[in-house]
């Protein structure tokens, strides 16, 4: 078990004059997992691959522990990539299914017995190590992929969307076991995914990378409650955060009629218009009529809550999608015109230029 | 969502197959029972239009991703499975979603390593096939092809001349890139020595697997073999000023793994004492290709070889060494290649390709005149190979049988009346 450290780590393909991964600076924990999230080509799986060796670091330094491994060829990083092949082997039991690659490394039986049933008593699979793959089911056979890795106890396990080729019921039943399985085993483990529900519930710590550069790497909620800049706050949260760009006014924004009012020293310097986020939980239906004018175009019925999809037309001109979460008994009609107001201080504001965090 | 079928070539008869049924559940009217490597998803063997089609369940994305991969692969000469296309939209009778299907060729001929281990083969199968491996590697690395999981499960073997030739039929976790690091073909070659000594363990462990073959052994070979060839594919070579024949030793070198040079960069230094080499761009198939220009013959590398020595050996016969060499292969093809061929019983001919035949035919004669101790004429070699040797021989165009994946092995390969 052990830290990791990307250190001003870049990665610049040949031929390419941007860098894949832009001056990386994480430091995780011993023991934390922590997830590398964004949309494709932000340059997650290169950083994986970095700390994996698998990728040539061409400014900076990775650290594993002690050791600089900025130069260490794969084999000796003492880091393990799961779910690289987890097809079972239909004539070997469970437990040579989890311990043959230790065999192949030249670790002794009793060694080797030894560690696959420390992983089995972890995984729930003890009473199955003598039977053949054939006789378990779907998830069974999962962990006696993951236990091929475990048993290498390994200082970091590393995972590409590992969960990327299960079918939906069994990628929802295999993340909450790797979750589990991390925290109990208390390995340091990095995980790539696009998909941010994914990277919210199994993260200690989510890092949103975009175009190379580390957008910002936070707790989930952290995260949820306190994005640093527009993009994390749209990309983070499903339905996503509401932005539009509103004009400022004396004494705060402007929010359709109302003024949402804002403390002076966030707007000092920002100029006519700031980008404004506000989730769909923290919007609010006005009684009195004030506040944004938005029209109901969809409305979904969850039971307890509903989701409003509309528009506005308000602050730019522009037409602009709105999502709002309101209670599942009362939701307004389809057609109708509501007027919404931002629920005490659960607003966002962002640079309207530089996309950055204003105030706290 | 309506169902959706992507290909270069759809065939109406695709529509007709029960893709509203998982994979696993479809009724056996449809399938062709063909030995399956080990898959961590359902694949089966089906039959469309008198062919038949390899079907992958997995989901869309990935499965869109693989097939234009393949494709890529195969538009750059890579030997890899034919796509054929992708289903997707899938939802059964009562509307739950299903994940897509990828659709590719069998390979005609081709042979999962796990039809291979049947106990009539030769002790050194394991070698053979692990050699074809690391001769596909070495191929699909200098076209900058990233595996990311090398096994004998993710690849179809065809006899060739004794050996085997390899084709990639798993492209699910390959990326492309313009060159390969030393770090990422390590990756594939550490990920192909533990995947290999795995699935030989496992044929060890079902009893089918010679006792004299150490699987950790044998899977250490396709690092040295894969390196040596590398090395000598890629190797920069430094000599003297006066031993400039080693540049043509060096094509000579390659030609003889089977490599033709496209290029090759030769630099001096300051003082050009000493010269350099490195062959830059090489291409696979040096031997098959001449073979295909002199005949039209387009079969694999060292069968291609076999042909070559043979018909050598009959222009010197006939003393036409200096003679047109296209006439004298379009000779060689109508007075012996085709006529050997040719006999073969309609009966026989799904037993082994034409090519291959030929190539045991040779064998065969070299061991009758051993044995007789002189000469023996070609016309008679045929005869006593047809009445001895191919019948004998199990049904390899498109192997039928039970399922490899469990079964035991031999059984598939071994005529109905022989089976316990």
């Amino acid at each position: 078990m052990a830290t990791v450290k990307f250190d001003n780590a870049s990665r610049t393909y040949p031929g390419n004059d941007a860098p894949s991964v832009d001056r990386l600076n994480i430091d995780i924990a011993d023991g934390e997992f922590l997830v590398l999230v964004g949309p494709s080509g932000c340059g997650k799986s290169t950083s994986l691959r970095m700390l994996a060796g698998l990728e040539e670091v061409n400014e900076g330094d990775i650290w594993i522990g002690e050791r600089n491994v900025t130069d260490l060829s794969p084999k000796d990083r003492d880091v393990a990539m799961v779910f690289q092949n987890y097809a079972l082997y239909p004539h070997m039991s469970v437990a040579d299914n989890m311990g043959f690659a230790l065999k192949i490394a030249g670790i002794n039986k009793s060694e080797i017995a030894k560690r696959v049933a420390d992983a089995a008593k972890i995984l729930d699979l003890g009473d199955y190590l003598d039977r053949k793959p054939k006789t378990l089911s779907g998830g069974q056979r999962q962990r006696v992929a993951m236990g091929r890795a475990i048993v290498r106890n390994p200082q970091v396990f590393l995972m590409d969307e590992p969960l990327s080729n299960l079918d939906a019921k069994l990628r929802v039943q295999t993340r909450t076991q790797i979750a589990s399985l991390q925290r109990r085993l208390g390995v340091t483990m990095v995980y790539v995914t696009h998909d941010q529900i994914e990277a919210m519930t199994m993260g200690d710590r989510v890092a949103v990378l975009k175009d190379g550069i580390l957008q910002q790497c936070d707790t989930p909620r952290g995260m949820y409650d306190h994005p640093d800049n527009v993009f994390v706050a749209g990309f983070i949260g499903s339905p996503a955060m509401n932005l539009f760009d509103v004009p400022v006014v004396d004494g705060g924004v402007k929010f359709g009629s109302v003024t949402h009012p804002i403390e002076r020293s966030f707007l000092t310097g920002v100029g006519k218009e700031v980008t404004l986020g506000v989730r769909p939980e923290d919007l609010t239906i006005s009684m009195e009529g004030g506040g944004l004018p938005v029209t109901v175009e969809v409305v979904e019925e969850l039971g307890a809550d509903a989701y409003i999809y509309g528009s506005t037309t308000e602050s730019t001109g522009d037409i602009k999608p709105i999502i709002v979460r309101v209670d599942g008994r009362t939701p307004p009609r389809k057609g109708s015109v509501v007027h919404l107001t931002p629920k005490g201080d659960h607003v966002h504001l962002f640079n309207a230029e530089t996309g950055l965090r204003l105030g706290g | 969502m309506a169902l959706e079928i992507t290909a270069a070539r759809p065939d109406p008869a695709l529509l007709d197959l029960p893709w509203s049924l998982p994979l696993e559940d479809w009724p056996g009217e449809h399938l062709a029972a063909l030995p399956r490597g080990i898959s961590r998803h359902v694949v089966q063997f089906v039959k469309v239009s008198g062919t038949v089609i390899a079907v992958k369940e997995i989901r869309a994305e990935l499965a869109v991703r693989e097939y234009n991969m393949l494709r890529f692969l195969k538009k750059i000469d890579q030997p890899c499975v034919q796509p054929f296309g992708v289903v997707s939209g899938r939802t059964t009778a009562s509307g739950e979603k299903l994940d897509a299907c990828l659709l590719t060729q069998h390979l005609h001929f081709s042979l999962p390593y796990r039809a291979l281990f049947s106990q009539s083969l030769r002790p050194d199968t394991a070698q053979r096939l692990i050699d074809a491996l690391a001769v596909l590697l070495v191929r699909l690395h200098l076209a900058g092809f990233w595996w990311g999981d090398v096994s004998l499960s993710n690849t179809l073997f065809r006899r060739d001349a004794g050996a085997y030739a390899a084709y990639l039929v798993d492209a699910e976790t390959g990326e492309i890139r313009s060159t390969l690091s030393d770090g990422q073909r390590d990756h594939d070659l550490d990920i192909a020595r533990v995947n290999i000594a795995g699935e030989l363990m496992d044929l060890e462990a079902g009893g089918f697997l010679a006792a004299t073959v150490d699987p950790i052994e044998v899977s250490q070979t396709i690092v040295d073999r894969y390196r040596s060839l590398w090395r000598e594919l890629t190797g920069r070579e430094r000599f003297e000023k006066g031993c400039r024949w080693r540049v043509d030793e060096r094509i000579r070198r390659l030609n003889e793994l089977g490599f033709d040079v496209d290029e090759l960069t030769i630099s001096t230094d300051f003082g050009g004492a000493t010269i350099q080499i490195q062959p830059k761009v090489v291409d696979a198939g040096h031997h098959s290709r001449r073979l295909l220009r002199l005949t039209g013959l387009d079969v694999e590398e060292n069968q291609a070889r076999r042909l070559l020595n043979d018909l050598d050996a009959f222009g010197a016969s006939q003393d036409r060494q200096n003679d047109d060499q296209a006439i004298v292969a379009q000779d060689w093809l109508s007075q012996v290649y085709e006529p050997v061929t040719r006999t073969v019983p309609r009966n026989l001919t799904r037993k082994l390709e034409p090519a291959e035949v030929f190539h045991e035919v040779l064998e065969h004669r070299w061991y009758l005149s051993e044995r007789a101790g002189h000469d023996i004429p070609i016309g008679k070699v045929i005869a006593n190979y047809i009445k001895y040797v191919l019948p004998g021989k199990p049904d390899e165009a498109a192997v039928l049988g039970v399922d490899t994946v469990e079964m035991p092995v031999a059984v598939a390969l071994r005529p109905e009346s022989q089976r316990r």
